[in-house]
């Protein structure tokens, strides 16, 4: 595609059936205690 | 949903629901932002008008990029969708385990910093230091309400756990003996302000803690403005030497340092800079929490400027990268590969529910930030949770649980937000605390913009 570069990702629609193991961090753990997100979190399913 | 931006020289294209990311030029760009409202003709007509000086963008190259953008479109990396709303309804139904605990070693501090969301660490409550038996009693609580999760948090919070360390060190050896017995593994957090760290907490804290959070707000004006002791003395001199030795010796484990800014430092990058200049490089910046009416909370007036700061931050994280000297920012370490599933990011942060805090008492909250308040005492350590209202509160709190949220590309990064932060800015943790609404974003499309740099950079090296 000559105008459009696509950045590689992890498909969220497909994590539907790979996701959900629950092995993850919960959020606020690591560092900020405040205001948490979800999105710096890792994932740690070793058979996604 | 299609989130649509430029910075820093780059047209970004994000598909919220798919999670996909696309850099376009800006002929693809303007095409993206017509193309579910307009008629072919209508895309050409109108492209072909604004870019009439270019003689190089014909009718078929049109054509081309409108026929590149449906095959997105049709392989889910474009428009996708928003499916997700029914299986967060499911999730009042699920049961969930506990992961983590916040254990609040110590109700009191020996420093007495003016911005402390914990009131100089004793929570509008007593002072207090958790006895061995209240924190063993904790642990037991989470090993037997973990289910089959092998990986369980603890992290040693206060106030400041370094006035209880003994107990630190004696609930650490213990869980250490349960964790062959249940087929745990225990990964411990310390979170300190750095007064007490010695030898002795060097050596314990780099051996056991998988991490550690150490709270520095950055240039010594700066930190010794509101990080004071009792005498109204800053903590700057004798925290930081401790600190680099501290992460010297920590061997590659995890750490952060922390900051929080606040009204007094808006150009909060130059205390980011002056920390990776002190040699730490895992940092953390966070907006400081108070109530409006506080001389240092943050204003309407500050955002446009900690905008341009965080565009700052991340052009500067770039560089120095580039220049060998890079560090990492918290809020900008995006993993676009191999970050969070979609229940992750529906479900958020897991606080009343999978994660919970726990007093000197031995009593349970929501989270560190609801400690003290007893509308949300969820239950003790003996008897578990008891409030089931409070607990369900949570559960159902989560990226669908907000109107407001509906149409926002962000959620699905934020997963909604943090449940204290709106409780304490609308007095429903269902609320949306907007202020913070608004520098998330800014975060999240800064940092979807540096993993742009970084692909390309990897790019222009893989074609050298």
């Amino acid at each position: 595609m000559e105008r459009i570069k696509t950045i590689e990702t992890r498909d969220l629609s497909k994590s539907v059936t790979t996701g959900g193991c629950g092995e993850c961090q919960t959020s606020c753990q690591s560092a900020c205690k405040t205001s948490c997100g979800v999105a710096n979190q890792q994932c740690e399913n070793k058979n996604k | 949903m299609v989130h649509q931006y430029k910075l820093n020289g780059y047209n970004i294209v994000l598909d919220a629901c798919s999670g996909s990311v696309h850099v376009v030029d800006e002929v693809a760009y303007d095409i993206i932002e017509m193309y579910q409202n307009s008629t072919k003709e209508q895309i050409a007509s109108a492209i072909l008008n604004k870019y009439a000086a270019q003689e190089d963008i014909t009718e078929v190259d049109i054509e081309q990029c409108i026929s590149d953008i449906k095959s997105l479109e049709e392989s889910g990396k474009l428009f996708t969708p928003d499916v997700y709303e029914e299986m967060a309804f499911d999730f009042k139904e699920r049961n969930t385990v506990v992961k983590a605990l916040c254990l609040h070693v110590a109700h009191t501090c020996n420093l007495n910093c003016s911005y402390c969301f914990a009131s100089q660490g004793k929570y509008q409550g007593d002072r207090a230091l958790m006895s061995f038996e209240v924190g063993k009693q904790a642990l037991d609580f989470l090993m037997a309400n973990s289910g089959s999760r092998t990986n369980l948090e603890v992290d040693f919070f206060g106030g400041e756990p370094l006035l209880n360390w003994d107990v630190v060190k004696q609930l650490v050896a213990y869980a250490r003996t349960q964790e062959p017995i249940h087929h745990k593994k225990f990964r411990f957090t310390l979170t300190t302000n750095g007064v007490l760290i010695d030898d002795d907490v060097i050596d314990f804290a780099n051996r056991e803690m998988n991490n550690v959070v150490l709270s520095l707000d950055g240039r010594k004006e700066v930190h010794d403005h509101l990080r004071k002791n009792y005498a109204g003395e800053g903590s700057y001199d004798t925290i930081v030497p401790k600190f680099q030795k501290l992460v010297e010796r920590r061997g590659g484990k995890g750490y952060y340092m922390r900051g929080t800014f606040t009204h007094n430092n808006v150009d909060f990058t130059n205390d980011i800079f002056h920390m990776a200049d002190l040699g730490f490089k895992e940092l953390s910046m966070e907006p400081v929490v108070c109530a409006p009416t506080d001389s240092y909370a943050l204003t309407e007036e500050d955002l446009p400027k900690l905008f341009e700061q965080y565009e700052i931050l991340a052009k500067e994280m770039i560089r120095r990268k580039k220049a060998g000297d890079g560090f990492t920012f918290y809020h900008y370490m995006l993993d676009l590969t191999k970050g969070p599933c979609i229940y992750k990011r529906i479900s958020g942060c897991g606080s009343g529910t999978e994660y919970m805090a726990v007093t000197p008492w031995g009593e349970l909250f929501p989270c560190h930030q609801f400690v003290g308040d007893s509308k949300y005492s969820l239950g003790n350590i003996w008897d578990g949770v008891t409030n089931f209202a409070i607990r369900d509160e949570f559960k159902n709190c989560n990226a669908y649980a907000r109107p407001e949220c509906k149409d926002c590309w962000a959620k699905l990064y934020c997963s909604g937000g943090c449940a204290a932060n709106a409780y304490h800015a609308t007095g429903s943790i269902t609320g949306v605390y907007e202020y913070g609404c608004k520098l998330f974003e800014k975060r999240i499309e800064c940092a979807i913009m540096m993993k742009i740099a970084e692909s390309e950079e990897e790019n222009e090296n893989s074609n050298l």
